[in-house]
């Protein structure tokens, strides 16, 4: 029973799953999906509350309820559910089948809930494939695009190299040690020492996953990909497939840290290279999703300085910022959806779509600067916390190369995040341009994205509950 | 708790106008001069009010009026606001300008009033919270926080030079250059938070705890490289000359009010963070540090001084006087007399009032002739009333004569060194030739010489002359009479110089065996 209960989200997003497919299969009716769709996953939100009163508690010896994976949990719910209000607004435009999205959507859930909370290799595989085989369909969703079709096909086709090399990596590990689960890989490698098959398997793991992260130099897919589909899809696939990879990525490392210097120096060098390329990429960018593609490479590049160091703060951190960084990419790719809702055609992702966007829509353009403020980690916004934090950890840990890493990342951050902002403010080019409806605060989408812009400030003026709150997660 | 009054006031009064456009195009204006003048007010009201001569014998701070509440119990963050002599000045100041910044935009500004309102008013309150924070997580709250409001201000307002998009270049440096040295100011706050965790085994951003840390914990090689990461954020802000790059291009760019916040305020906040922060958190690497910040500073003051002759923008030209003149206060700072940096404290009040009436003068000037180009002026004496007259007293006040404030802090400044670096003061008081000669070329060029038209140019209207004569008021009244300024900040620098010679004495023991 204690497990049913912890387990009670996961089950309530598959079963949510199931009752989609039977209505579809019943009648095709899109509020009505969307509605049963926004039901099941709050209900499953609700059922976290009881999932964390059981925890910490092992469910198999697959997967295990802890703080970590309630934190997890929510933070994917809340992303699904603003995916969800956001593709209702978007959808209403498309031609063909809508109800589908939906249906993947919650499959694409139920798998990262299964990620964060897996304690073993197989229920990590098992998790991730759940995760990333919906999102193939829903990146292709408007397959009239060429772009969004050419975004499906080529997630999946570095997907499947990238599952491919995670699946040789734990069979390598596996040869070695014997053991499967994360604990056992753990003790396992803490008495094996420095041996080349360990180490092949652990690189080769790491490269399966820095794909899903887009760590350079597997990132390649990021920005085509990002603007390519949809933008609902292309949320999903920035917010919670994200968080879901880095948890577990966070989970193995600390059940199983690092010990060889040669791969410890590695993650480092990713890192740091990451968090330039990321940044140094996006400079030139001129399409607003393209360019959160790039920028969200850099932050993972700041994240994985708390990887890295794996000490003290470091948990804390990782936790914090991805609540900061889940909470603005929603914002952000919230507006660029909004913008481009009803669906017709591409998506108005260009930069010249927005230039003078405050002097129409005056609160939208607010949302959408308080998000280029948080993600330049300017103060007032949840952005700065998140960054004080990465600061904080690589000072605690006298990394100073990391720490030069992450203050000229951020200086050259700058100045795409400014060019964004300025955009919105310059006036009107007389040309033909692409609009959110005019009544598109008094909508889901629009409330949901005012209601993040609100969070993000009051988050950052405020953080303590946040910090207690994820203080309270990671150490339970 | 009226010091969060002092914060807040600009932030909701910024509120109020952008919300206030919709009433038409005068109330933003009037709300934000009314939100300015409770502002000053209030000072004033706590300068009346208020004893500053507040002293403690270890060299402890001794805050006139303090306020706290928790913030981030996470990491020992709190909402700590404290206010002595120095920064009462500098809020007054604060205040003063910010007056000025609204009645000089009254009519240069036509488009979108009520958001330019709402950013001039917010950097205002950023800058009172600089000057008023004193945990150091806030200061750099408030610091980084400042700098959006000014971006804005320059990149959607500010005058475009021959290419269309040099305005919001030049907002871009801005906001780059004072951002990345920002960050490494928190790397040195966390430096320093992370090596009081080691001591005590808590976190803690506040001042008094930090400094004891920062004086008995750290280890001589980690205190130069934290002070470095204070002073290079401040040098940047202040300028100082390899770092000065945006200065230049932000103060031609920007609007009257923009320039007149960035002389005037912005500049001042890098030497109040010198003053209160770098200096006494660190005392003894300051110490070692000052002859290199001596050199900078003559660096400064000769560098402004000769790419100000050369400029053919009035805006660019007062801008490197700018930087010339913060020579002369980055001289006074870590000379570490009392007398210098009472100096330095003048100094600031005059650079702000000579440096804003120049950008004012320059604004009215743009306002006629439509131009900041020298070389298209020229014999204006004759065609506008009234103007030319205040940019000579101006002028004459920005090279330091007898009689105006900046004589007064330039004398002090190299007169309180003088002791113990001699030779800086002498090679730094030929900068005063070179001010003279820009100085001058200001008049020749613009306001003597033949006329390039004669028609006759607009005279300057009530509210154009009020405020260049309550400026120029200031800068005599400061000139003639220092002591109410000098006798407010007396606690507060003598603080600061307990500080620096209290850790001198055995450091200096210790070299000269």
């Amino acid at each position: 029973m204690t497990s049913l209960l912890a387990l009670s989200p996961l089950i309530l997003v598959c079963a949510t799953a199931i009752v989609v497919m039977l209505t579809i299969a019943w009648r095709r009716h899109h509020e009505l999906t969307a509605t049963l769709t926004v039901v099941g996953l709050n209900l499953a939100l609700v059922a976290q509350v009881v999932a964390w009163w059981q925890a910490p508690v092992s469910v198999t010896p697959l997967m295990t309820v802890d703080g970590l994976a309630v934190f997890g949990g929510v933070l994917i719910l809340i992303a699904t559910l603003a995916c969800a209000t956001l593709g209702h607004a978007y959808l209403e435009g498309a031609q063909g089948p809508r109800e589908e999205y939906y249906l993947l959507l919650l499959c694409a859930a139920a798998g990262g809930l299964a990620l964060v909370s897996s304690r073993h290799l197989a229920a990590l595989f098992f998790g991730l494939e759940l995760l990333s085989m919906p999102l193939y369909g829903m990146l292709a969703y408007t397959y009239r695009e060429r772009g969004a079709l050419e975004a499906g096909i080529k997630y999946m086709v570095l997907s499947a190299a990238a599952s491919a090399f995670l699946l040789f990596g734990m069979a390598l590990l596996y040869s070695r040690t014997g053991h499967l689960d994360f604990a056992g890989l753990g003790e396992a490698l803490a008495t094996a020492g420095g041996d080349g098959w360990l180490m092949a398997g652990m690189g080769m793991m790491l490269i399966g996953l820095g794909f899903k992260l887009s760590i350079v130099p597997f990132h390649l897919w990021t920005p085509d990909v990002y603007e390519g589909s949809p933008a609902p899809a292309a949320t999903f696939l920035a917010s919670a497939s994200k968080v879901a990879v880095l948890l577990v990525l966070l989970r193995l490392l600390q059940s199983s840290p690092v010990q060889d210097a040669w791969l410890h120096s590695l993650l480092a060098v990713l890192a740091f290279v990451t968090m330039l390329v990321g940044n140094l990429l996006a400079l030139t960018q001129n399409d607003l999703k393209r360019l959160l593609g790039y920028s969200s490479i850099a932050h993972f590049g700041y994240l994985l300085v708390a990887l890295v160091v794996n000490d003290g703060l470091a948990a804390e951190t990782a936790a914090l910022y991805l609540v900061t960084y889940v909470l603005t990419t929603l914002g952000a790719f919230g507006v660029v959806t909004l913008l481009s809702s009803p669906y017709s055609g591409a998506d108005a992702s260009q930069l010249h779509h927005y230039r003078g966007l405050f002097w129409r829509r005056p609160y939208l353009t607010a949302v959408l600067t308080v998000m280029m403020l948080s993600l330049a980690g300017i103060p007032f916004t949840a952005g700065f916390i998140g960054k004080f934090y990465i600061v904080a950890v690589g000072v605690e840990a006298s990394r100073w190369w990391l720490v030069g890493g992450v203050v000229a990342g951020s200086a050259i951050g700058l100045y795409y995040y400014l060019r964004v902002m300025v955009t919105l403010f310059l006036p009107e080019p007389g040309m033909q341009r692409r609009d959110a409806t005019t009544d598109w605060a008094q909508r889901a989408g629009g409330v949901v994205v005012l209601g993040l812009a609100a969070l993000v400030v009051v988050l950052g003026v405020y953080p303590a509950p946040m910090i207690d709150w994820v203080r309270f997660m990671v150490a339970g | 708790m009226i010091l969060v009054w002092l914060i807040l006031i600009p932030f909701i009064g910024g509120l109020l106008c952008w919300q206030a456009e919709r009433l038409g195009e005068q109330p933003p204006r009037w709300i934000a001069l009314g939100t300015m003048l409770l502002e000053l007010a209030l000072v004033l009201g706590v300068w009346w009010q208020g004893d500053f001569a507040l002293n403690t014998a270890q060299g402890a701070a001794a805050w006139a009026i303090e306020w706290r509440a928790d913030w981030i119990p996470r990491f020992g963050i709190e909402v700590h606001l404290a206010l002595d002599g120095l920064s009462l000045i500098m809020i007054a100041l604060t205040g003063l300008l910010g007056v000025l910044a609204v009645v000089c935009s009254w009519h240069e500004i036509a488009r979108r009033i009520g958001f330019f309102h709402l950013n001039l008013l917010w950097i205002l309150g950023g800058v009172v919270g600089v000057f008023l924070a004193i945990d150091l997580f806030l200061f750099f709250f408030f610091w980084e926080m400042m700098l959006v409001p000014m971006y804005f201000l320059i990149a959607l307002w500010g005058h475009s030079g021959s290419t269309g998009n040099t305005r919001i270049q030049a907002a871009t440096k801005f906001f780059i250059y004072t951002q990345a040295s920002g960050l490494l100011m928190l790397v040195a706050i966390l430096g320093l938070v992370f090596a009081h965790h080691a001591a005590t085994g808590e976190y803690s951003f506040s001042y008094e705890a930090l400094r004891h840390t920062a004086q008995n914990e750290l280890s001589d090689g980690m205190a130069w490289w934290l002070m470095l990461g204070f002073f290079i954020a401040f040098a940047v802000k202040m300028p100082v000359v390899p770092l000065h790059g945006w200065l230049p291009d932000a103060h031609a760019q920007a609007p009257t009010a923009g320039s007149v916040d960035l002389a005037g305020i912005l500049l001042k906040t890098a030497a109040y963070g010198m003053l209160r922060f770098a200096l006494p958190l660190f005392p003894e690497a300051s110490q070692a540090f000052a002859p290199v910040a001596m050199g900078l500073g003559i660096l400064g003051i000769f560098y402004g001084a000769i790419l100000a002759c050369g400029q053919h923008d009035l805006k660019r030209l007062i801008a490197y006087s700018s930087i010339s003149h913060m020579g002369f206060v980055l001289i006074g700072i870590y000379s570490g007399t009392e007398l210098a940096l009472q100096g330095v404290v003048v100094l600031m009040v005059a650079h702000a009032f000579s440096a804003s009436g120049l950008f004012i003068l320059s604004g009215q000037l743009y306002e006629r002739l439509h131009t900041r180009d020298m070389r298209l002026m020229g014999g204006l004496w004759g065609r506008i009333k009234g103007l030319p007259g205040f940019a000579l007293c101006f002028v004459a006040a920005s090279m330091g004569m007898p009689g105006t404030a900046n004589f007064v802090g330039e004398f002090l400044v190299l007169f309180g060194s003088f002791e113990a670096w001699p030779w800086v003061v002498v090679i730094a008081s030929v900068g005063f030739v070179l001010a003279a000669i820009y100085s001058l070329f200001i008049m020749q060029r613009v306001y003597f010489g033949p006329a390039k038209e004669e028609t006759p140019l607009g005279g300057l209207d009530r509210r154009e002359g009020m405020m260049m004569l309550g400026l120029l008021a200031l800068v005599l009244w400061v000139g003639l009479y220092p002591a109410p300024l000098l006798s407010t900040s007396e606690a507060a620098m003598q603080n600061v110089e307990r500080i620096m010679t209290l850790e001198q004495t055995p450091a200096m023991s210790e070299e000269t065996p």
